[in-house]
């Protein structure tokens, strides 16, 4: 009988909060429009791919031959021509202005050597932006260099010819890795920020304390804040999936219940941080400004957008007690890899027990605060 | 309008100062964030792909096959750890996330290199990352090019028809931090005048001492360039700081002019603190001034600005969007200044947009605390 009460108590609390959440706008707005901003973000935005780099022509050789070659770099999709003009000057000048990213120039003589074999032509690229540069430098060369093996009478000695393979993403699209982080990312936030906001309001409009002397224990009153954002959280990482499957096709290998059971383990820490946020908070401000204090360097230290392998070893250290990057390793691994339980037993592991641990601590903070 | 009276304008940013300082939350976002981010991308995260984790699968055991993986291993780029027997051991690996790379080097290799039909070679990649995975695949290539000019006489005494011959400008060693560094500048400015001025005004309105200074003798201009007095100095010593901490720890160039940078730096601020100051004044709640000022602001200028991503490869509705976005030409101007060491001559119309943001920003702050107060 016992167990029943206190199962009605908690589904009392939470039907109060389900009910304040969707009367509140702007909670509502939090939790069903920036999943979508966010998936439109980082579904076109953010991308890293490098695909029609802007590309400044100084052609001073103009023959049929010289011509052949723009083609060729334009024919990939990986460059398109904005400028032409035959002095040198003018490419510096466009990227000094960042009116081109890439120049090609071409000297007079290019057809009379090319067809002697030894041609060059120089190729010239805006480092600004470190990532598109390296990416389309390499392009850039091995096109020229193809090019050049193609107007050969007779193909070449090959020594080695290297063949690659890309496993699991063999387009090598950016957005198939960046949208099921998005998956891990929104849960984070809607958690951390709804649970941390929403203790923080009880305690603003001094309702907490009517709570407390109500006949709810401090457990049962923190698994009626909790579980309600764990749905709504559980709710959006299936909304994510469909449209990331549906609408950006991004492939799904794994199992779908290894993706709830990392959901529901990393939902212990992330549930916990925002109670953790709510206890040294008095204000919603307060709770909203710390929420994203704590976000930024948890994003960032987790691999969702810079690899954890290119970090210096202190802080791939570091990373190991964020729960984001194991949720996030076993997100990817089940949308990309189709990985099973034997390949991601240590991730589960580690989010169980940061879990509970967080979830633990912020539990007596919080008994202690409304105290 | 009354003249403006340094007294009492000097009055309302003291009050300012004095309520900051007993804000530790606001504290910290005015300095321990920029020391933070530029910690984080000075230092710890970056998109330069160094030490990928690499398996070998040999299957030939000859001199050859032992040589190019040392080339691997010497390369800097590779980190090897560890020798496979079949290629179908690979892929469990990068379930796992040990390796990123399979290098497959198949029986009679060495035999077809002396052949010099090109002899197969197989390079397994993990491709999730996706990024990662481009950069790998290169650096591969690159280095078994380089390897194969070394190793086989043949292959060293054939002259490709055609060479390109590469150069870098600006950031010659392509190091990701040359790009993140500056622009962090602009990202620090945006947090500075969205997340903390969005607070100011909604504070007053908050706790009811609106009434109370709207009663005082000082003017609605004195107070709105009250307010603005002292973030506008917080942003020009976070700036400063940033700039130079990245200069001389983090090596990033700064090729162009102080004085240029400081001005259009000190016109950039004006424009996002009159922002701030229009979205407090707006919102009247600091829970909904910070929220709003996040979503238009501060995410704008990380994502859409070329902060991080560059606008050249995004989808063009949202290069059109990102048109919208101040930070957008003031990150322009920023990496001119630093990296290219480019003047006004380049910069005018970035200058001028800075201009007319300024004073579209303090034309927004003050009208619409004007109209707030009436």
């Amino acid at each position: 009988m016992i167990g029943r009460e206190k199962l009605e108590r908690v589904l009392g609390i939470m039907r109060k909060e389900f009910r304040q959440v969707f009367r509140d706008e702007r909670m509502s707005r939090l939790m069903f429009i920036s999943p979508v901003i966010q998936l439109l973000v980082f579904g076109y935005a953010v991308s890293t791919d490098v695909r029609n780099v802007s590309l400044f022509v100084v052609d001073h050789n103009r023959t049929a031959e010289s011509r052949a070659l723009v083609d060729a770099m334009t024919s990939g999709g990986y460059f398109r021509v904005v400028e032409r003009s035959d002095r040198s000057d003018d490419l510096l000048q466009a990227l000094d202005r960042g009116r081109a990213t890439m120049g090609i120039e071409i000297p007079p003589d290019y057809s009379r050597k090319l067809g002697d074999g030894d041609a060059r032509v120089q190729l010239l690229v805006d480092g600004t932006n470190s990532n598109v540069a390296t990416v389309a430098l390499g392009y850039a060369e091995q096109i020229v260099q193809q090019h050049g093996l193609s107007t050969l009478a007779e193909p070449p000695p090959l020594p080695v010819d290297l063949r690659e393979r890309a496993w699991f993403n063999p387009d090598l699209q950016s957005r198939n890795y960046n949208v099921p982080g998005v998956v891990a990312t929104i849960m984070l936030m809607i958690t951390m920020m709804l649970t941390a906001l929403s203790v923080v309001r009880e305690r603003e409009l001094g309702t907490l304390e009517q709570l407390m002397v109500s006949p709810m224990t401090p457990g049962e009153l923190i698994a009626g804040k909790t579980l309600p954002f764990a749905i709504i959280a559980l709710f959006d990482m299936v909304v994510i999936t469909v449209i990331a499957l549906l609408w950006f096709h991004i492939p799904f290998l794994g199992q779908a219940p290894l993706l709830l059971l990392g959901a529901v383990l990393f939902l212990l820490s992330s549930l916990g941080l925002g109670l953790l946020i709510s206890t040294i908070s008095n204000t919603q401000q307060e709770a909203f400004l710390t929420t994203f204090l704590m976000i930024m360097p948890t994003m960032m230290l987790s691999g969702f957008m810079f690899p954890v392998t290119s970090m210096p070893k202190v802080f791939q250290w570091l990373t190991l007690v964020n729960p984001l990057r194991h949720y996030l390793e076993i997100v990817r691994a089940v949308f990309l890899k189709g990985a099973g339980f034997d390949a991601l037993w240590r991730q589960f592991t580690m989010l169980f027990v940061m879990g509970s641990a967080v979830l633990w601590f912020a539990g007596t903070r919080f008994h202690k605060t409304v105290r | 309008m009354a003249a403006i009276s340094r007294t009492r304008l000097l009055a309302v940013a003291r009050k300012e100062l004095v309520q900051l300082r007993r804000d530790p939350r606001s504290l910290i976002l005015a300095f321990l964030l920029p020391v933070f981010l530029l910690v984080m991308f000075g230092y710890a995260i970056t998109w330069d792909v160094r030490d990928i984790a690499m398996v070998v699968v040999d299957q030939d055991h000859t001199a050859k096959s032992r040589e190019l993986v040392q080339a691997f291993a010497a390369s800097g780029y590779f980190h090897l750890i560890g020798y496979l027997p079949s290629a179908s051991d690979v892929p469990p690996r990068f379930d796992r996330n040990q390796a990123r790379l399979g290098l497959v080097i198949p029986p009679g290799f060495e035999r077809e290199l002396q052949r010099g039909q090109g002899a197969p070679l197989q390079a397994l990649v993990d491709g999730a990352d996706a990024n990662t995975a481009t950069i790998a695949l290169a650096y591969a290539h690159a280095t078994v090019q380089s390897w194969a000019q070394r190793a086989i006489p043949k292959a060293a005494a054939f002259q490709p028809p055609l060479i390109a011959e590469s150069r870098v400008w600006y950031n010659e060693e392509l190091v990701s931090r040359n790009m993140i560094v500056p622009g962090l500048v602009a990202t620090i400015m945006m947090i500075i005048s969205a997340m903390l001025t969005a607070l100011t005004i909604a504070r007053e309105w908050e706790r009811g001492t609106m009434e109370q200074l709207a009663a005082t003798p000082v003017s609605r201009l004195e107070v709105v360039l009250g307010k603005l007095l002292p973030y506008l100095v917080i942003g020009l010593v976070d700036v400063t700081l940033t700039a130079v901490l990245g200069v001389v720890i983090f090596g990033v160039p700064f090729r162009g002019s102080v004085p240029l940078l400081a001005g259009l730096s000190f016109l950039f601020l004006v424009g996002a603190l009159g922002l701030g100051i229009f979205i407090s004044a707006a919102a009247k709640s600091q829970l909904l001034a910070t929220q709003l000022a996040l979503f238009a602001t501060y995410l704008p200028a990380f994502l859409l600005s070329g902060f991080m991503f560059a606008l050249e490869v995004m989808p063009p509705p949202l290069r059109a969007l990102s048109l919208l976005v101040p930070a957008r030409y003031f990150l322009v101007v920023i990496r001119g200044i630093f990296l290219k060491g480019v003047g006004l001559d380049v910069l005018w119309s970035q200058a001028l947009l800075m201009v007319a943001f300024a004073i579209l920003g303090m034309a927004l702050a003050v009208r619409m605390f004007h109209k707030e107060l009436e």
